[in-house]
């Protein structure tokens, strides 16, 4: 249900993209007044849920300590797994956000005869992961072609890195594969490990499937139902430049492609996407371990009742006197 | 319990394949043994906690106030305003999967709500559904579900049914901390009155006597006199072992449990001596009598609460820093939340070793030292006299505790302690110590009788790894610093791995530990007898 | 320990980065004006215009494959008549500009032929001469 569901959806949502394109009275919606909207929705909303995560304090210093602590000198810390300084802060959230540090530590864990518990490498998701978020920073920065004149020299080596293997015309990116084959990985995982299956819900496919119609879309577009790629750019730069135009023909996959990124960047601030930026945020993860040199102040430590020493003393001072114990008040 | 509980062997048939029922719909089946009696009315009248009455979990009617669905949501709202790290760990799980094969409870039951993941959704989709824009407009499409009185006994069920070990933190991509997520769970259950009774009895007590079972003054005396009785029959040395001393040198804070619990007990025996062999001027307090703190396990209030005790203590005694004994979750509390809470400790100094004139550095602002941190400066610096043969007996393996391993960091102290106090020690694998360890299964208040089933398949992974060792080197003892641990390992290791006990590491310090003016020792602090082969006949065959 | 102007600081930073190409236009003076071709007189025998702009490296890449492979070296154009398929020998011929036809579309939209790598540009000044 959450799988067809989600799909259906998306596929509408192409569709209705498809029809916008071609519509000559819908075109200004969809490939000028829908992306408008669809960033600054984009902007607002992601500024938004930091504010309010932002808003919320961090009351206590509870960071996961994954190595030795620094404690005694001899005693060899774990800098970057079990950081006391912000240097070290900042290198494991470089790790966590670059690299994909926690998942890294992945297992698969396997109940065998006796009871047995085998524990085994499981990187795949970690792979699986990485290169897709990898590619798609490459992809969209690629992407600054359409929206950038003149087109930086930086771009152009990104591309022509890109395409190193330099497979007929217009050259094939190597990122373009490994995205579309580290979605497929993801949303495969989804369907075929009935764990995972059983915790996904309509918004873990729709993510998936938007961003596949998008990569598909986009690929179509460069290496099968090719599109005027001049005219793209017309229109993108029209966007960024504030003066819109749309020109007559761009290639019916285009506004497909344009219309699913808008419904995307639409829909980030309101989604699991926001974990973009959430794992800055990670209370886990960016606070050193200090707690114990350092006092963290908690900006509403609100008072409590406690049982004082003098009430505690009052209740049993003829047993602590009995027991001859010291007492504050004889 | 133990005899009703089912066999190991049909414990460890566990089906892992999810159910065909949807995890939204919340109707839970509170199997005998897999869950928590309900807290007294007593101890919720005595704290000042909402609606005490009597109930039972399984009650089909749980007498939940009128406004209860209020109660919860202002509640949620409240503590989403409070923590950064409630709100954040809401909003951006992306249900990768990735933690929930790391549950030891997902690993022993199979119960897919026991994946970390969706013990965190049961909480999640209720968020979504009354705070996120889109789950008020689309509901169940946006991942939203009703709060309903189904969903409270669910979050019950659940909620106390994780250790809050923060096992599935040290995995997951953005650090979403389960343990936070139950907290807050517990903290909104504790608003309309669902406590258990493993947890706000001892809470109760320690607010009232000082520690969670109870002692008075006169009893705590009378204990100690007793283990110094024992000290000085099985060494020959009299210990002392001060009670609130004024103007001794560092406050001495210990799990009670260790002046009535075995094995405890004898970590209390190891430390006592350690004291008088460095001739520490030290003091107990019979007021803050208790480092554990099970107000961690019902809301960051009731923690502070009683938590405060301890510098209160420490300020009117007049010592100079406090000195923390083997205690798992108590150090979560000391490390973390502490000085936060009850600080700043500026009447206290910053810690130095009075025998090796280290210097804390790492605890200056706490003031509060680890035992293992300062007992491994004195081996290191070669004030013990040690004689590790007197540990041969035992062939030990170090079990790291959940608290003090992925929320501190205490991992090499401890093992330096034991390679130097014993001649066999053996780490179980890799993938089961360290930040990685596996939790007892009976952690953060869950460890009480009736709740034996679910506290066993817990326990598992950590039970296997022991078997692993025992099995391949013959290791007969889990050495740990957590008090929790002591009083929960040895069933679970008598039910999955007969023949292998469990101890503090300062009892093994005990052991070795040479004392000037000890008549010849020929018992371990146990009063069992020493060397190696004395405990052959339990020791297990090779596979 | 506020952490906000670390926050808002890396919010800024993000906003940014993401509205980067509006700055940098603004910066580059730059409008969403086509660039302007220089165009030859008639009609594209290969091909519509909308075609040749989306298609026209396909057009290319099959001729040299059809040339280097299986000796095809003519084809009937959409007038006809019978031409060489050759880039700078036919395509040229016409548009005998690369600067002000080839590059400048291929500058705007940040696509290097490697047409160039092999094939020499026909100079204006032997064209003049046939």
């Amino acid at each position: 249900m959450n799988v067809l569901g989600s799909l259906a959806v998306a596929s509408l949502l192409a569709g209705l993209g498809f029809v916008g394109g071609q519509a000559a009275g819908l075109r200004p919606v969809f490939g000028t007044l829908i992306p408008y909207a669809a960033f600054v929705t984009f902007l607002l909303g992601v500024s938004y849920r930091i504010l309010v995560w932002m808003r919320s304090p961090v009351p206590f210093r509870i960071p996961t300590t994954c190595g030795q602590q620094k404690s005694l000198p001899w005693i060899k810390s774990s800098r970057l797994e079990n950081p006391s300084s912000t240097l070290g802060v900042i290198g494991r959230m470089a790790l966590e956000i670059g690299l994909f540090r926690s998942l890294f530590r992945d297992t698969r864990v396997e109940l065998r005869e006796g009871p047995r518990l085998a524990y085994g490498e499981a990187r795949l998701l970690w792979l699986g992961a990485l290169l897709f978020h990898w590619s798609l920073l490459f992809v969209v920065l690629r992407h600054l072609r359409f929206f950038l004149e003149p087109v930086p020299a930086v771009v152009n080596v990104l591309a022509s890195v890109d395409s190193f293997f330099q497979v007929g015309a217009p050259g094939l990116y190597v990122t373009d594969v490994v995205l579309t084959g580290a979605l497929g990985y993801l949303l495969l995982r989804r369907l075929v490990n009935p764990q995972v299956r059983y915790i996904s819900l309509f918004a873990d496919y729709f993510a998936l499937f938007l961003l596949l119609g998008i990569a598909v879309s986009g690929i179509l577009m460069r290496y099968v139902v090719r599109i005027d790629t001049v005219a793209a750019k017309q229109l993108a730069l029209g966007l960024v430049t504030f003066s819109p135009v749309l020109p007559e023909k761009v290639g019916p996959l285009f506004f497909v492609h344009l219309f699913l990124l808008s419904v995307l960047a639409a829909y980030f601030p309101f989604s699991k996407l926001m974990h973009m930026g959430g794992v800055f945020l990670s209370p886990t993860r960016n606070l050193a371990n200090t707690s114990r040199m350092r006092r963290h102040i908690n900006p509403w430590n609100s008072p409590v009742k406690v049982h004082t020493y003098e009430e505690w003393e009052d209740e049993f001072r003829d047993k602590i006197k009995a027991a001859g114990l010291p007492l504050e008040k004889e | 319990m133990a005899e009703e509980a089912p066999k190991p062997e049909k414990l460890a048939q566990v089906d892992y394949r999810p159910p065909g029922r949807d995890w939204r719909d919340p109707a839970v089946e509170l199997r005998k043994g897999t869950f928590c009696y309900s807290a007294a009315p007593k101890h919720l009248e005595y704290l000042g906690l909402p609606n005490p009455r009597p109930w039972q979990p399984s009650d089909a009617d749980w007498k939940l106030p009128a406004d209860w669905k209020q109660i919860i949501l202002a509640g949620m709202k409240d503590r989403l305003e409070r923590f950064r790290s409630f709100r954040l760990f809401m909003d951006i799980c992306v249900r990768c999967g990735a933690c929930a094969d790391k549950c030891h409870f997902y690993i022993g039951s199979g119960d897919p709500k026991n994946m970390p993941v969706l013990r965190a959704e049961l909480m999640r989709s209720v968020y979504r559904r009354y705070f996120t824009a889109a789950g008020r407009l689309l509901g169940p499409l946006a991942g939203g579900r009703e709060l309903t009185e189904d969903v409270v006994k669910e979050w019950f069920y659940y909620f106390y049914q994780c250790t809050e070990c923060r096992r599935c933190s040290v995995f997951c991509p953005f650090g979403i901390d389960t343990a936070e997520v139950t907290m807050m769970g517990r903290e909104l259950l504790t608003l309309v009155g669902c406590n258990i009774n493993w947890i706000l009895e001892p809470v109760a007590n320690s607010y009232r006597t000082g520690n969670h079972l109870g002692i008075q003054p006169h009893a705590l005396k009378d204990s100690l006199d007793f283990a110094v009785g024992e000290l000085e029959e099985m060494t020959g040395i009299r210990v002392e072992a001060p009670i609130g001393k004024k103007g001794a040198e560092i406050l001495y804070v210990i799990p009670s449990a260790e002046t009535f619990g075995t094995p405890h007990y004898y970590t209390l025996l190891g430390s006592l001596l350690l004291f008088h062999a460095i001739g520490l001027d030290y003091t107990f307090s019979a007021y803050a009598s208790e480092g554990g703190n099970f107000g961690l396990f019902t809301s960051h209030e009731m923690m502070k609460r009683l938590n405060a005790k301890i510098y209160a203590e420490a300020r009117r005694l007049g010592v100079k820093w406090i000195l923390g004994g083997e205690c798992g979750h108590m150090w979560r509390v000391v490390h973390q939340y502490m000085d936060t809470m009850n600080g700043p400790a500026d009447f206290l100094e910053e810690p130095v070793s009075p025998v090796t004139g280290t210097r804390f550095e790492h605890a200056r602002s706490t003031k509060m030292v680890h035992i293992c941190e300062f007992t491994a400066d004195l081996i290191r610096n070669g004030k013990l006299r040690l004689d590790p043969s007197r540990n041969d007996h035992w062939s030990a393996t170090f079990h790291d505790s959940c608290n003090p391993a992925r929320s501190m960091g205490l991992i090499e102290e401890p093992r330096f302690i034991l390679r130097s106090v014993m001649n066999r020690f053996h780490e179980m694998p890799e993938n089961t110590i360290k930040e990685r360890t596996f939790c007892c299964g009976s952690g953060s208040g869950l460890g009480t009788d009736e709740n034996f089933e679910m506290r066993m398949r817990g326990g598992l992974p950590r039970a296997n790894a022991v078997r692993h060792v025992r099995d391949r080197f013959g290791v007969n003892l889990v050495a740990c610093v957590c008090a929790i641990d002591k009083a929960t390992l040895p069933p679970l290791l008598e039910y999955w791995v007969p023949g292998v006990s469990v101890a503090g590491v300062h009892e093994l310090v005990g052991n070795a530990l040479v004392v000037e003016g000890e008549k010849e020792r020929t018992t371990d602090l146990r009063g069992e007898p020493t060397g190696a082969g004395a405990r052959a006949a339990e020791t297990p065959a090779h596979e | 320990m506020s952490d906000r102007g670390l926050i808002v600081g890396g919010l800024v930073l993000f906003l940014a980065l993401v509205t980067l190409p509006l700055w940098f236009n603004v910066a580059a003076g730059t409008t969403s004006k086509l660039p302007e071709l220089t165009l030859p007189e008639g009609k594209d025998p290969f091909g519509t215009a909308e075609y040749m702009r989306a298609s026209h490296m396909d057009l290319l890449m099959t001729w040299r494959d059809e040339v280097v492979r299986n000796q095809e070296r003519t084809v009937v154009g959409l007038d006809g008549k019978t031409y060489a398929k050759s880039l700078t020998g036919t395509c040229l011929a016409c548009h005998v500009n690369r600067a002000t036809f080839c590059d400048r579309c291929h500058d705007y939209a940040a696509v290097k032929p490697t047409c160039w790598e092999c094939h020499l540009e026909p100079r204006p000044v032997q064209r003049a001469a046939q």
